[in-house]
């Protein structure tokens, strides 16, 4: 079996519902049934999860790590995003 | 092995044993029609109040008393856009579409919160939403982070962190109108007033008057009633008025000791029914205005779909 041939594909598992599906590794597999039955083999053989999604790896688009300075520069100078750039004073509680 | 198909009762006996468990029902899950219908009402609702929800607010954005004032306003209203997105796509999980959702609001079939039919008078009035309005809805959003469709409830919780920074900007506006001069204070003063009852009809009817209540609660898509939840907010309001300095609007508030809660006054439930029924300051206004900002958007949508066109030709080519 030559396994270059086999594609790739990523694992994202949902420990318990409710939660969000997380990224937990990829795998190599002919198509999406067997990542999903390989992936159920490799991820969660001690019940880790309650579902599982496999994405074939170059359907993903990703960010690129090394642009990432000026890709996420446009929230970088805005503190006035956050709670904390306001301050409360502490006889009205939370906010 | 035969196949034994679950009928409809044991299959809707499952879901609400999963519910009293407190597990999430996320979308591929079996679920009743009823359930579905009544989290797509909801939750589209929720969305439409998010998205008109920018109009009052976005009024005042070119007329921000300061550079700092407006880029505040703009993040905010940012903000209240992507809560939009956030429930749009969590309804769409349930097997409505987006054009089927704004079909809805536009023609009036579905309701957004009566809150923003409401005028944005003065600067005052933005504090007062922010504090108020955002205020109100957080005590809202907080309790739904709990509620039983997973998809909803994820929402929420990406919701609540961004809007603490709402409620906060509006409040700060108002320390600074209520500590500046008499005028600014009158003004202050006049936004509260005008805001306070509004905000507090945010909650919806009485619970006894509440068509959507028992069900709701039952299947855990609310997980605390009306009432119940603008208690919380007249409570954690009242000191917050007192450190302005500024009147309570509600000549009844009064502490109860036994209760461990303050009591009230009523509410206009007549004012609270016909803004409902369209009736309200900027109800056509707000609709017109949607419906003229998706039109002059329609370019945008024709140059998407263009522009898919034309790579999927150049695609085809290249692979031939
Ligand atoms: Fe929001
Ligand atoms: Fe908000």
């Amino acid at each position: 079996m030559i396994l270059e041939n086999l594609e790739l594909f990523e694992v994202f598992v949902r420990s318990k519902r409710g939660l969000d599906h997380k990224h937990v590794g990829s795998l190599h597999a002919e198509d999406h049934e067997q990542a999903l039955e390989y992936a159920r083999d490799v991820y969660t053989r001690r019940s880790e999860g309650v579902s599982l999604w496999v994405v074939k790896s170059r359907d993903i688009c990703a960010s690129q790590e090394d642009d990432s300075d000026c890709f996420f520069d446009p929230s970088d100078d805005k503190p006035y995003r956050h709670a904390t750039y306001y301050p409360l004073p502490k006889e009205v509680g939370n906010m | 092995m035969a196949e034994y198909k679950l009928t409809e009762e044991e299959q809707e006996a499952a879901f609400q044993q999963r519910i009293d468990d407190e597990q999430k029902i996320e979308p591929k899950d079996w679920m009743p029609e009823a359930y579905r219908k009544n989290l797509i009402r909801q939750i589209s609702q929720h969305a439409h109040s998010e998205v008109i929800g920018e109009q009052p607010e976005g009024n005042w954005i070119t007329r921000s008393p300061s550079l700092r004032r407006k880029a505040v306003l703009l993040a905010k209203v940012q903000d209240e856009a992507g809560h939009g997105l956030y429930l749009y796509s969590a309804a769409e999980s349930l097997g409505i579409s987006r054009a089927e959702m704004i079909e809805a609001l536009q023609t009036g079939k579905a309701k957004y919160a009566s809150i923003f039919n409401y005028p944005s008078q003065t600067w005052g009035d933005v504090g007062a939403i922010g504090w108020l309005v955002d205020g109100a809805a957080i005590v809202n959003q907080v309790s739904l982070q709990r509620t039983s469709y997973g998809p909803y409830s994820r929402a929420m919780i990406k919701i609540c962190k961004e809007e603490s920074f709402h409620q906060r900007q509006g409040y700060q506006i108002m320390i600074e109108l209520a500590k500046g001069t008499p005028a600014q204070k009158q003004m202050a003063q006049d936004s509260l007033n005008r805001f306070y009852w509004p905000a507090l009809m945010m909650f919806g009817p009485h619970d006894s008057e509440s068509a959507h209540s028992a069900k709701s609660m039952k299947w855990k898509i609310k997980r605390e009633t009306n009432d119940d939840l603008r208690q919380k907010f007249i409570d954690q309001t009242v000191p917050q008025i007192e450190f302005l300095g500024l009147e309570h609007p509600d000549k009844a508030i009064k502490w109860n000791e036994e209760r461990g809660h303050y009591d009230s006054g009523e509410l206009n439930w007549d004012e609270f029914y016909k803004v409902i029924n369209g009736n309200g300051h900027c109800n056509r206004q707000r609709i017109q205005h949607h419906i003229k900002a998706h039109e002059e958007g329609a370019w945008v949508r024709d140059a998407q779909l263009a522009y898919n066109a034309k790579q999927k030709a150049k695609k085809a080519a290249d692979a031939a």
